[in-house]
């Protein structure tokens, strides 16, 4: 079994290097075929919540080969040919106190990294900028109140129309572009049912819930193209919703700020919005 | 004790025809019609989920072209395994048929309103099914999430249809909840204390009362629902007030005991068939009792981590990773006491005990992937993704499922008066073992990459453990059909099968009556003084 797990773990890793390979980035930011792990992690967040879980996945591993052990054993030396008279006993108090009391130190072990975990992943204090997400039936659009309000949609890309090299289901007609080391806020919010907006890689997956607005928040550490899906049942087209996000650095963001503002200049006026909604709603 | 003159005429006068099963008030004919409810269930809630396996079998649309569709398959295959499979087979099913049996009782406290309460769910399985043929289908998942089930997202009558079973489902629990608890409460036989109550019944017990108390919030969250579609009402509707967000917290306020409420009776029965085949008395009696009571109470405090993205406090996620853990602490202390009654003992593997292991061993990775999620940060990568599939399949599927097969198995004799051919029920238990493992593993690795659930297409990355998975599901369904070649096999052969064929371990009351159980059993009250050894 073991054996087993480390060959594919080699052919996961020689899947990650081919496709490593014919991208610019060094980073597997999408899901590789046989992978049996997290996607790379791409914010702080993510590298808290991938150790975290290389400690449970420690913990639970041990456990279950434990138990898995003990079946074994009582099996191999308590049956009925290997053991042919049953004791009686049907009681050891401190047997069942140390069963209970051992799963309570493991529980405190996993409880403190993981609230520590949670209050850092809560909200950013000071965020350099913010990006506004709404889940739509059935795609994401984006809005830049800091630079000017601008704002378009995010469009799942048909299948005929793809491009050699863009994957299948995970790719956008207008990607978001984010900045490299920003703190950056993110705001989500819904213009008919709820979605989830999910970046596996950044550590981050907040609903979009209509009538509030949800925060979370990202600091993107490398440059690079991320990918995620919609993560709440939405209706007909729920699979068909991704999340593509492109990080660049500093510099490449503010040129690319300086030509949006004009290529979606006449987008994000109020009024239009509401007249989608109208038609969502139907 | 042994009820030999049960047989005569006097005492066995069953009603002939239809009338005995349509106006029954006997627990024993009643529950087997919530067995065989379960089982028609199943064929068609299973049914779905092959399809849906099928459709996952390779990346693109290949099978089911109307996507809208794949959600009806994805929710209904849901709701039937929930309310129509697991829930009727162990609480109505071994729970009418054994509970008066392990406490020495003639029948349930209210056997009129057994009747009803089958009836009513016999009903709500007609507009279930009628919820997926009636209109589009309910398309929303089984947790018929609000904005998506209100009426501008689900218009047509699928979602009230969908509704209304749930209600009569639920109304159906809530009598059987009523007569389980008025039955063990008060009509146990003489010397049966609570604390020499078999676990099995325990596990009822408090099943009964999780019922009680989770069932009414989901009825009063249901009819909020009901009157936001159809009378205009703003319950769960921003623009009137209202909030999405309070749906999640009732319907999970409902949803987690329920899982409770599915597992329980499972472990009542690993009790019974633990002690019996290593026939020794259960390890630890009173602290698994307890442990049920405290994985009862503590369940109703932790519905929360079924929404860590929804946007709740931190504080109150704290809360929630918190108590969630805590219930990991009785859990684990059942199954050390399972192995601990092994230990020491003379075990035979009989099918029941080896369903009972696969159950012990499958709970166990259930359980452990259990405590990943219950850590929200951790949880925020696995939210929604096929990691929770693989999770909730390995402690229901997994685990609920083969706690029945072990029920099946180990009350066949009892409950028919045959004996099925133990080479078959373990070729079945190892084909089953195997498939649902290479089924619901690679569904981990699924996860951790990312692939989001209740899609009916996914990137092309995913194909390959989909296809393992999809494989697993197709050893599944072979097990499937060959377990209905077993009960055949053992309807044909006829091999009578003695009052107690598992000797002396099995020292529970239902064993002293004959094989099958006479119609009416316990007419005079057993005295089991302190013969049975519990505490």
């Amino acid at each position: 079994m073991g054996f087993m797990f480390k060959r594919l773990n080699v052919f996961a890793s020689l899947g990650m290097i081919t496709l490593l390979s014919g991208m610019q980035n060094a980073f597997a930011d999408k899901p590789v075929p046989w992978q049996m792990k997290f996607q790379s992690a791409a914010t702080p967040v993510m590298e808290k919540i991938t150790s975290l879980h290389d400690l449970l996945l420690v913990i639970i591993v041990a456990i279950t080969v434990f138990v898995l052990a003990l079946l074994v054993y009582v099996a191999v030396r308590f049956n009925e040919k290997a053991n042919p008279v049953p004791s009686k006993t049907a009681h050891n108090t401190l047997l069942e106190v140390v069963w209970t009391v051992i799963p309570i130190i493991i529980l405190v072990i996993i409880t403190v990294p993981s609230l520590k975990l949670l209050y850092f992943m809560d909200k950013t204090h000071n965020p350099e900028m913010t990006l506004k997400v709404t889940g739509h039936q059935w795609y994401w659009s984006y809005e830049y109140p800091d630079d000017g309000g601008f704002s378009f949609d995010s469009v799942l890309v048909d299948q005929e129309d793809l491009e050699k090299g863009q994957p299948r289901l995970l790719t956008v007609d207008e990607e978001v572009v984010l900045p490299i080391n920003t703190d950056i806020r993110i705001l989500l919010a819904s213009d008919d049912v709820i979605h989830s907006w999910a970046v596996p890689s950044f550590g981050v997956k907040s609903d979009a819930v209509p009538g509030r607005a949800n925060e979370t928040w990202v600091r993107i550490t490398h440059e690079g193209v991320y990918k995620g899906q919609c993560s709440e049942i939405c209706g007909t087209n729920h699979g068909f919703m991704p999340v593509s996000v492109t990080a660049v650095s500093k510099e490449a963001y503010k040129a690319w700020v300086a030509q949006a503002q004009e290529k979606y200049a006449d987008a994000g006026e109020g009024n239009i919005r509401i007249a989608k909604v109208i038609k969502t709603v139907q | 004790m042994a009820h030999a003159d049960t047989a005569h005429g006097d005492h066995n006068h069953a009603p002939k025809g239809i009338g005995r099963w349509l106006f029954s008030t006997n627990h024993k004919d009643i529950g087997t019609m919530y067995l065989m409810i379960s089982v028609i269930s199943a064929i068609i809630g299973g049914s779905m989920s092959w399809l849906i396996r099928l459709e996952l079998a390779e990346p693109g649309i290949q099978f089911i072209q109307d996507l809208h569709f794949y959600n009806v398959l994805v929710t209904a295959h849901a709701l039937l395994m929930v309310f129509f499979v697991v829930m009727p087979a162990l609480i109505g099913g071994f729970g009418n048929w054994m509970v008066p049996l392990m406490i020495g009782a003639p029948d349930m406290a209210f056997p009129r309103m057994n009747n009803i309460s089958f009836w009513l769910l016999a009903a709500a399985l007609v507009l279930m099914v009628m919820s997926t043929v009636i209109g589009e289908g309910v398309g929303t998942g089984w947790t018929l999430y609000p904005p998506l089930s209100t009426a501008d997202y689900s218009p047509g009558p699928s979602v009230d249809f969908g509704i209304l079973a749930l209600h009569l489902a639920g109304a159906s629990s809530i009598l059987g909840a009523i007569n389980l608890i008025t039955t063990i409460l008060n009509m146990r036989c003489t010397g049966m204390t609570l604390h020499k109550m078999p676990l099995f019944v325990w596990a009822m017990l408090i099943t009964a009362f999780l019922l009680l108390l989770a069932i009414p919030v989901l009825a009063g969250a249901l009819t909020m629902l009901l009157t936001d579609r159809n009378f205009g009402t703003t319950f769960f509707d921003p623009a009137g007030g209202g909030d999405p967000v309070l749906w999640q917290h009732l319907f999970w306020f409902f949803g987690h005991p329920e899982v409770y409420i599915m597992i329980l009776p499972a472990f009542g029965i690993i009790s019974q068939v633990v002690s019996t085949f290593s026939r020794k008395p259960v390890f630890g009696y009173l602290g698994m009792a307890y442990a049920m009571i405290s994985i009862g109470v503590i369940g109703f405090g932790v519905w929360a981590h079924h929404m860590f993205s929804t946007g709740l406090g931190v504080d109150a996620k704290a809360y929630f990773v918190v108590a969630t853990m805590v219930i990991a602490v009785p859990t684990g202390l059942k199954i050390f006491s399972w192995i601990a009654t092994m230990w020491g003992g003379s075990i035979r593997f009989d099918t029941p005990m080896l369903w009972a292991m696969g159950f012990i061993a499958l709970f166990v990775v259930g359980g452990v992937t259990g405590v990943v999620l219950a850590n929200a940060g951790v949880d925020t990568a696995f939210h929604d993704t096929y990691y929770v599939v693989a999770h909730f399949h390995y402690v229901l599927s997994l685990g609920a499922v083969f706690a029945i097969f072990v029920g099946i198995y180990y009350w066949f004799g009892k409950m028919t008066g045959y004996k099925y051919s133990e080479k078959q029920g373990k070729t079945h238990f190892w084909l089953t073992f195997v498939g649902v493992n290479i089924l619901f593993f690679p569904q981990h690795f699924l996860g951790l990459a990312g692939m989001p659930r209740r899609i009916p297409d996914y990137p092309d990355a995913f194909a390959d453990w989909n296809m393992v998975s999809s494989i697993g599901a197709g050893i599944t369904m072979i097990s499937t059909f060959y377990f209905f070649y077993v009960m055949y096999c053992a309807f044909k052969a006829k091999v009578p099968c003695e009052a107690n064929p598992w000797g002396d371990g099995a020292d529970t009351l239902e064993w002293a009556v004959a094989s099958p159980a006479p119609f009416h059993t316990h007419e005079v009250v057993p005295d089991i003084g302190t013969a049975l050894p519990a505490e």
